[in-house]
Formats: structure tokens, sequence, C-alpha cells
């Protein structure tokens, strides 16, 4: 505010004029000046402020313009799209924050403001300090060590759930069970989860829930701010979660948040919901598919087995068949006929034999036939009176009749002239 | 091995449980000395097996996920608030 009202009525002293007049600056020049003096401070471009938002509005640029303020003052705030789409809580008026930013001057208005690039809820830094503190003491200790895990088994009977009786973690987590697999029975160790009252009866309910033996356990808290989810990270919490005799799955908070509980637990789950999935590996419906299974098994085995019988039976008809007298007669009617067979070309043979043989006789026959050489010239000379064959001269006297027979007949002749 | 079980207890009797293991044996049993088993007990193992599947079908089914609460060691049943 540059002009002054002035009201010399009210105001008796007047400011005396300088004697030497003194320089004069634009508006734009004092800003420019302004702005050069605390953009160039550089604890003022890299600062934390604490204090409560008002006035938050996130216009369609994608930017968030807000106040920060206190009991005694005001900061206009705005903060740059790309680090409001990094924001892991949603600004509402009245929430306790700490913002990390650069002062800047906005020249057009004459005002300075804070550029945030980071705003989270009062105290998280602190906490997150501390956070890093306790997991490196517990780190050492060895008790997030990868071989302290236990198997999840893979199809529970009795899960066991430690969260909050009213949240939306336990809905969540009981429609998924509800779900995945009805079969199980749920017990569930109600506690309050954040506040001061939450580190011991958290440590009470993963005792009392053990001692109900469940086969595997559900810690689980839906989302909120680190100071909302750090009963997770408390010492105690903790060690119990190391200590429960049942394998624990944790499903704490959103994706993005890990808290101690999640490193000390034999498993991890980016939600409550995904707790309750991981602990139903197996779901109904895969035991509905092996049931499918095992019938059709039995079937086969049992159509198999019969299969089986059908073909002993059918072999033994067969052999039956063998060695049926009817089977025997057929063998010995065909034994039969082959011998009926046989004997009948064994005849004929002979008789192939024989009229060869006699044919041999017949020819030898007829070479011994001594009219045969009578044909060549030869006559055979018997007596007349007793037809005894001469073959000496001594045999005969002369005038003696004789016969002479050659190839084609006989014919009488006289002895003349016998000499020796 | 299976034998011993059977007809110990009526099928409608059995958990979930105890009925798949049972199926689970018949399966074995008929599987492991199919030739030995005589065919009319390995009918009776069969019709005994369609009978554990449908329990257990059944069974699954009807599932209702039973959920309890504790206060210290006391087992309350746990109602859930309706929305």
């Amino acid at each position: 505010m540059l002009t002054f009202i002035l009201k010399p009525c009210i105001l008796p002293k007047m400011p005396q004029p300088s004697l030497f007049s003194l320089p004069h600056l634009t508006v734009s020049q004092l800003t420019f000046r302004i702005r050069k003096l605390l953009e160039g401070d550089p604890e003022l471009q890299d600062v934390w402020v604490d204090g409560e938002l008002s006035n938050v509005s996130r216009p369609a640029s994608g930017h968030i313009y807000f106040t920060l303020k206190d009991k005694n003052a005001s900061l206009r705030a705005i903060m740059w799209k790309t680090d409001a789409a990094r924001l892991r809580l949603s600004l509402q008026d009245g929430m306790a924050v700490e913002a990390h930013g650069r002062i800047a001057v906005y020249e057009p208005q004459g005002q300075y403001q804070i550029i945030a690039n980071l705003v989270q809820p009062r105290g998280e830094g602190a906490l997150y300090q501390e956070f890093l503190r306790l997991k490196a003491m517990l780190e050492a200790e060895g008790l997030f060590d990868a071989g302290r895990k236990r198997e999840i088994p893979q199809l529970p009977r009795k899960i066991g759930i430690v969260t909050s009786g009213t949240g939306a973690a336990l809905r969540d987590m009981l429609n998924t069970l509800r779900r995945r697999l009805p079969l199980v029975k749920v017990v569930l160790a109600p506690a309050p989860v954040q506040g001061v009252e939450a580190p011991p009866a958290l440590v009470a309910a993963l005792a009392s829930i053990n001692r109900q033996e469940p086969d595997v356990i559900l810690l689980a808290r839906g989302g909120g701010s680190m100071e909302d989810l750090w009963a997770f990270n408390d010492e105690r919490v903790v060690r119990a979660v190391a200590a429960s005799q049942a394998p624990v799955i944790c499903g704490v908070g959103h994706e993005t948040d890990f808290t101690l509980c999640d490193f000390a637990a034999d498993l991890r789950a980016p939600t409550p919901t995904a707790a309750a999935e991981l602990a139903t590996q197996i779901t109904v419906l895969d035991l509905a598919g092996y049931l499918e299974n095992m019938r059709a098994r039995i079937s086969s085995l049992t159509s198999d087995l019969i299969a089986d019988q059908k073909l002993t039976v059918t072999a033994l008809a067969s052999r039956l068949r063998y060695v049926s007298p009817a089977r025997r007669i057929e063998t010995e009617q065909q034994h039969l006929d082959e011998l009926a067979r046989r004997s009948l070309s064994a005849f004929v043979h002979r008789n192939q034999l024989q009229a060869i043989h006699v044919r041999g006789i017949a020819h030898r026959l007829e070479s011994l036939n001594p009219l045969a050489v009578l044909k060549r010239g030869y006559a055979v000379v018997t007596k007349k009176k007793d037809a005894t064959v001469i073959s000496k001269v001594r045999q005969v006297n002369a005038g003696e009749a004789i016969q002479v027979r050659v190839s084609d007949g006989t014919f009488d002749a006289e002895i003349v002239n016998p000499q020796s | 091995m299976a034998k011993s079980k059977i007809v110990e207890k009526s099928v409608e009797e059995l958990t979930y449980e105890e009925a798949l293991a049972e199926l689970e044996q018949i399966v074995a049993a008929l599987e492991g000395d199919a030739s030995q088993n005589p065919l009319e007990e390995a009918l009776k193992l069969f019709e005994r097996g369609q009978a554990l599947v449908t329990r257990c079908s059944a069974l699954l089914e009807a599932a209702q996920l039973k959920v309890e609460k504790l206060a210290g060691d006391t087992v309350l049943p746990f109602e859930e608030e309706s929305e």
C-alpha cells in the first residue's frame, strides 16, 4: 500500500520531507529487489514449513493452490501439477501438514508464496527417521532374514485375522475369503489398529489368536497416513509378528506403504484383500476342478477295469472254444480228410509205377520173343513128325520131312545131303 | 487299505476333508491293484467314489464362511454388520 491517506486534522505531525531528495523506485524495481532478496536466500529456497491447510483448491490445470497458516500468520502456497501427482494424501482444509519448498515472489500481485514440492502430515519426517532407525536395528538382529520366513499353507482350514473389528479391511478380507474359500474357518481377534492403545492390543491379539492354532494369520489394516499406520512399526508389534507360531501375512495400507511388520511377516501383501488372496492359494474353484478330475479318474479306472474283464472273458471264451469237443471233432475230421487225401495220392502213384513196370516187362518180353529174329531172315526148323527144333546136323537124316518157320508163316522141306 | 474304511460311515455324515481323503484312497486303490480287486469290489469302490464326489461337490456348493470372534480367549460367533 503505497498510497497515503492524508487526514491532516487527525494527524497533527506531518512527516518532514528530507532536505535531500531520495532516489525513487518504480513498483517493478522495488518488487524485483524484494524478489532478489527472498529468492537469493538459500535458506528460503530449501525450507520446511509447518502449518494448517486452508483454502485448498485444485482447478482443472492440475496445480494445487492452498494457504498454510498458524495462529498468527498465513502463507500462500502453490504445488505444481507434477509434484501434486506424487502426493500420497489428498489435501484437505484443516489438515496439519509440513510442506517443503522454496519461497518465490509473484510480481504481478506483489505476493510472496511458497512453491511446495512435498506436503505430508505433520511429524511424518521425524516418524520416517524413527522408522529407518528401528528398521536398521531389527534388521541387524536378523528379524527380517529371508531364512526365517515360513511357507504359507496352500489350503488352510483355519485362518486367524488380527485387525480392527469394524474397518473396511475386515469386510474386504471376509468377502475375499467367502468368495475364494468358504470352507475355511475364520477366527478374528479384533484390536484397535491406531493410537497409543494399538500396539499392546495388537500384541495381545497375536498371542490369543496363536492359541487358537490357526494355519495362517492375516495381520491387516486399511490405508492411512504414515502416522495412522504407525502401530505396525511399533517394535513390540514387529517382535510379536516375528515370534508368531503360525505364519503371518501382513497386509497393511496400500501398495506403496511399507511397515516393519511387512518385513517381519512371513509374507507381505500390498493390501488386506491381497492378504486374504495370498492365504487362499487354492480356491473353491480349484477344489471343484480337482474333484472333477478325481471323478473322471475313478470313472475311467472303473471302465478300464470292466474293459479288462471283458478282454479276459473274450480270451477265455476263445480258449474254451479251442478245447471244446466240437473243435476236436473238426480236428479229427480234418485229420481223416488228410489221410484220405494222402492215401488216394499214394494209390494213384503206385498205379502209375505199376503201369511203368508192366510196360517195361512187356518190352523185355518182346525182346525175348524167338519169332522176332525171324524178321531179320532167320528161320526155325522143326521135325515134321514131332516138331523138335533142329539145331544140329546129326539130328536129321537125308530124306526126312521138316517144317521151316519164317516170319510170316511155314513151309515143308526135305533133308538133302546132311554133312557135318 | 480303503476297504477297512468302506461302509463305516454313510457318505452324508462325512466332512469335506474326510470325504476327500477317502476319495483319494479309493482312487489309489483302483489305480494300485486293479487286477487284484475282485470286480464286484471294484464296482463297490467306484459307487462309493461317485457318492463321495457328489458329497464333496455338495459341500463345496453349500459352504458358508464360518467366522468366530475372540474376546480374550473366549470364542464367540461373529456377526458382521450388514451394509
